[in-house]
């Protein structure tokens, strides 16, 4: 499975609160949230994403509430993977459960840009930034979290286990 | 090499000898959590399941308290699809307007989470029953559907930081000022992925509400839970708590209402620290992290338009009792709002039989039912355009009680009563306190 689109950069500690602020979260409705994706920290996001884009980011990325609405309404925006140096625990295994891709990776945190092309091939691991020509190698996960992704999430996951 | 208390209490839920730091274990829950807000999110969840029904109606508590009494029909919508659900699995512990509280008040209140329990919750609070000894972490709305239909939960076995608190702390130095302390020195992500084990001489001069405060804030601080070790303290709060069935189960067969875990003597910590309470002075987290902090004498002039006591961190009745020590025969300062929450039902009638509410009424606050409310700028004390709050909330982030140019300074019960009076952030002494 391969991604491709334009990055999105932004610093540490990126909370869900800017990511999905609390005053739409009376929402459940996935498009519904992915309208407010980001507002509170990029108000042109929503109007600039494409299907595919990638979400760049550095430390601890997604602290904060334990709102899946936050992941929620990234993949619903179109964006087809985040990466970070470090993601909040939270935001980590709620990513993992609802089937967005993340990767952690200091490297291309730190050597990707704002606009950059990037492709990502999420079975080597392997992130290639086209515009500036690096490659970096996300971590990989651990078997078991493979399992939960190649399931689809963790609900499918549970219901093949049962 | 040993096992860290966190370590002891997954081996025990995974039915395990013994695990490790990193090992990946799926655990038996005692109890699994959402709100009104999560809680939605995870009933439609289940419907994608193939198993049918809740693994066990009395280990699931239901709390419709973020944006309840309903703020919008969306809310409205919400807190009934829980209750409905509630209804048609029979799920005891669904907590209805009139019975709701802020759910980390709650729980422990009604002595439904207990020393030596593993608890999920679907909110990043959940920690707090760590101040019990549980095992006690947030997770999102699928791992709490997971943990509702299954009774169990995946779980990385975390690592962990030793904090050994020494001393007693001075006059008005809370739970919060050693928390907000902490993350100061860790950071906002210093405990990532790990626990945070509290343990020392100090503790003892701790009361329970001081521990709650501390252990729901682990996650400020990136932490997957915080804990601390049951003493006296903890075992004649968890007795003057019992749930119903608990209570039933003590008398008939003198079955406790607690397991204890403890550390082993050569369990394995990345890191300790070792905090002097006695040293620590009023502390204030300045926006727009928790890590940003300052000791009072640091603070300067700050002029703010509000102040909000309240929330699962500092909403408790020894909360309100510092607070009322502070504004009593005292004014809110002129042009300042000040909004008073406490946590639950119970909190709020003793407040009252206490004569905390009518201190607060007189000296020009006002006093609302338990809510979530302004903690997440859902409802109840949103602030305007470049406003400033001093809170004894537990984030600070951008936006988050409302406008995206307002700002929140996280403090303890103390230093926002104090702030009330002078207008200005300030810490009792400023009042000769």
């Amino acid at each position: 499975m391969k991604a491709c689109g334009h990055v999105f950069k932004y610093g540490d500690n990126v909370d869900t609160d800017v990511i999905i602020p609390a005053r739409h979260l009376a929402t459940t409705d996935a498009a519904g949230l992915a309208k407010h994706c980001m507002e509170d920290i990029d108000a042109d996001f929503v109007k600039k994403v494409s299907p595919g884009d990638i979400i760049v980011a550095r430390k601890n990325f997604g602290c904060g509430s334990s709102r899946e609405h936050a992941p929620m309404a990234i993949k619903a925006s179109g964006i087809s993977c985040v990466i970070a140096e470090t993601f909040a625990r939270i935001f980590y295994r709620n990513a993992i459960n609802i089937g967005l891709p993340i990767i952690e990776c200091k490297e291309a945190s730190e050597g990707i840009d704002a606009g950059d092309e990037v492709e990502i091939d999420f079975d080597s691991g392997m992130i290639y930034n086209k515009t500036k020509g690096t490659s970096f190698k996300g971590q990989a996960f651990p078997p078991f979290m493979q399992e939960l992704i190649q399931a689809g999430g963790l609900i499918n996951y549970m219901n093949q286990q049962s | 090499m040993g096992m860290t208390m966190s370590q002891k209490i997954l081996a025990h839920a995974a039915g395990l000898e013994r695990v490790a730091a990193g090992d990946l274990i799926m655990a038996n829950l005692d109890m699994v959590l959402a709100n009104d807000i999560t809680g939605p999110v995870s009933i439609k969840e289940m419907d994608k399941f193939t198993k049918k029904g809740v693994f066990d109606k009395n280990k699931i508590a239901l709390v419709p308290d973020h944006f309840s009494p309903n703020k919008d029909i969306q809310s409205a919508q919400n807190c009934k699809c829980m209750r409905e659900f509630a209804c048609s699995n029979k799920i005891t512990h669904f907590y209805e307007v009139g019975q709701m509280g802020i759910e980390h008040a709650l729980l422990p209140e009604k002595g439904i989470v207990t020393a030596g329990d593993t608890v999920i919750g679907a909110d990043s609070h959940t920690c707090t029953y760590g101040a019990l000894g549980a095992f006690s972490t947030g997770v999102g709305s699928t791992d709490a559907a997971v943990g509702m239909a299954y009774g169990k939960a995946w779980f990385k076995v975390p690592s962990a930081l030793k904090f050994v608190l020494t001393g007693k702390p001075a006059p008005w130095i809370s739970g919060k000022d050693i928390i907000l302390h902490i993350i100061g020195m860790i950071g906002v992500d210093g405990a990532l992925y790990k626990s945070m084990e509290f343990t020392g001489d100090g503790i003892a001069w701790l009361s329970m509400d001081d521990r709650f405060t501390i252990a729901n804030m682990a996650i400020e601080a990136g932490g997957k839970n915080g804990i601390f070790p049951v003493d006296e303290k903890t075992i004649a709060y968890i007795e003057a708590h019992m749930s119903p069935e608990k209570k039933d189960a003590f008398e008939k067969t003198g079955q406790k209402p607690y397991r204890i875990f403890e550390a082993d003597a050569d369990a394995e910590y990345d890191e300790t620290y070792v905090i002097d309470l006695s040293t620590l002075k009023p502390t204030v987290s300045f926006p727009h992290l928790p890590e940003n902090t300052h000791t009072i004498d640091q603070v300067g002039d700050i002029k703010i338009d509000q102040v909000v006591i309240g929330s699962c961190t500092n909403g408790r009745l020894e909360d309100l009792k510092i607070a009322a020590e502070v504004l009593k025969g005292r004014k809110v300062a002129d042009g300042l709002r000040v909004i008073i929450i406490p946590a639950t039902q119970q909190v709020y009638l003793d407040a009252m039989e206490a004569g905390y509410i009518k201190t607060f009424i007189e000296a020009g606050a006002i006093v609302s039912t338990p809510t979530c409310g302004p903690c997440l700028g859902g409802y109840m004390g949103i602030l305007a355009e470049h406003e400033r709050c001093v809170s004894t909330t537990n984030r600070n982030f951008v936006g988050r009680m409302g406008h995206v140019t307002s700002e929140i300074y996280l403090a303890s019960p103390a230093v926002a009563a104090a702030s009330a009076v002078t207008g200005k952030i300030s810490g009792p002494a400023e009042l000769g306190l």
